[in-house]
């Protein structure tokens, strides 16, 4: 598992594996909004953790299609799945989706507090914020691979998985940035909505792969 | 150990492609599949596999014994595809694939020697020519030990030399107890082996 982790690693950093992609488009997105808003330093700290989390969001999704798209077109999906009694395929999909998740998307975490700046947030709310994405974007992957795994045999199946997933992801946006406000605007609650963000991560680790691995088994041709 | 397939039958998007195929391989017995293009031989090895689901009769293995309970657990598959990573050098994919398999069986640099890509396993796979592909590809069934192998077209772009060196690979794997199934349409070299003739149905 740990050889099948480091080759995903591997494969993400070199020559066409993506993994600046979502860092650049989170840039890109979070750089416009200014310029769109307008110069309301206020409006702009306050809608500051929504618009990390949406952007984090959709840079999340961007990279879904290829997760296992890439390893189907090679036919290293064919011994993945013939793997399983030796690693149950479900596992190596969680593999492949932590091994995901840090190529892709902890960039984004890493850069989120740099953006934040951007959005005249804030120390504490940057804070909060950066650490519900840590905590919640996991949770976006997981279930994103289910996605992706019902969509793998379609050629252009990156729209149609972030059409799936994107309904399934809103619990995750709505607990991520109710933590982040929570940790600012004094009344609401930080720790209840940080919990079940963690609670929802930990339910879709266990959901998400297995749901991904019966799409796999049942989708080769 | 043997490999028994009894009134086998496979079927793609709802059309029956054969049906009733059956055989019983032991150990150092090789089966060639052989016969015209759209007959199933692809569609067989898939099945036997276990990457298609079973239309009809059942296909198992005798004597694996813990480690080897299923034909996918006691087989490497290599279809048309290589399952190499063109971004990742040669000795990374094999590495991966020593590693992720289990069993592990001879050396990464010793299987490339085997296969006569000796001091090529830094270049990406990608850089490969489309007979050192293959030749790497043959590698991974080197790298970790499967008693059964399932070739789909295995030499499909090798020159006359790897052919042979490839034919001698796969009968040190059945003197080895290993059991060969290879669809083909040219001859491979392997003496007493069994055929499978696949023909159309209807005609």
């Amino acid at each position: 598992m740990w050889s099948l982790f480091m080759r995903d690693i591997r494969l993400s950093i070199r020559a066409g594996g993506g993994a600046l992609i979502g860092v650049i488009f989170f840039l890109a997105v979070i750089v416009t909004i200014p310029f769109g808003v307008g110069p309301d330093l206020n409006l702009l700290s306050r809608i500051g953790p929504a618009i990390l989390w949406i952007a984090a969001l959709l840079a999340c999704l961007l990279g879904l299609d290829r997760l296992f798209q890439a390893d189907r077109e090679d036919g290293s999906l064919d011994l993945l799945v013939l793997n399983n009694d030796r690693h149950m395929l479900a596992l190596t999909v969680l593999t492949k989706c932590l091994a995901h998740w840090t190529g892709s998307v902890l960039p984004l975490v890493i850069a989120a507090p740099l953006l934040g700046l951007f959005m005249n947030m804030e120390p504490l709310g940057i804070g909060a914020t950066a650490l519900t994405l840590l905590v919640g974007t996991p949770a976006i992957t997981f279930i994103g691979a289910a996605g992706a795994a019902v969509a793998v045999a379609l050629p252009r199946g990156g729209l149609l998985i972030s059409v799936l997933v994107l309904p399934l992801t809103i619990p995750v946006l709505i607990f991520g940035v109710s933590a982040s406000y929570g940790a600012v605007a004094d009344p609401a609650p930080f720790l209840q909505p940080f919990l079940i963000l963690a609670a929802l991560t930990l339910f879709l680790a266990v959901v998400g792969p297995i749901a991904a691995a019966l799409a796999l088994r049942h989708g080769t041709d | 150990m043997r490999l028994i397939a009894e009134n086998l039958g496979g079927e793609r998007g709802g059309e029956t492609v054969f049906s009733g195929i059956g055989f019983a391989l032991e150990k150092g017995e090789a089966l060639i599949v052989t016969g015209p293009n759209g007959t199933g031989k692809s569609t067989l090895l898939r099945v036997v596999a276990g990457l298609l689901p079973v239309a009809q009769g059942h296909v198992r293995v005798e004597g694996g014994g813990e480690a080897f309970p299923t034909v996918a657990a006691a087989a490497h598959y290599l279809g048309h595809l290589n399952a190499m990573k063109p971004a990742l050098s040669v000795e990374e994919n094999l590495g991966f694939w020593r590693a992720f398999q289990g069993e592990p069986g001879l050396g990464v640099e010793e299987a490339l020697e085997t296969v006569g890509l000796g001091g090529l396993g830094h270049l990406p796979f990608g850089y490969l020519s489309t007979g050192q592909r293959r030749r790497a590809s043959i590698a991974k069934l080197l790298v970790s030990r499967q008693p059964v192998w399932l070739l789909d077209e295995p030499t499909a772009g090798l020159d006359k030399a790897s052919e042979e060196r490839f034919a001698g690979l796969m009968r040190g794997h059945l003197q080895g107890g290993g059991i060969v199934v290879a669809a083909t349409h040219l001859p491979l070299g392997i003496e007493g082996a069994r055929e499978l003739q696949m023909k159309t149905v209807g005609l």
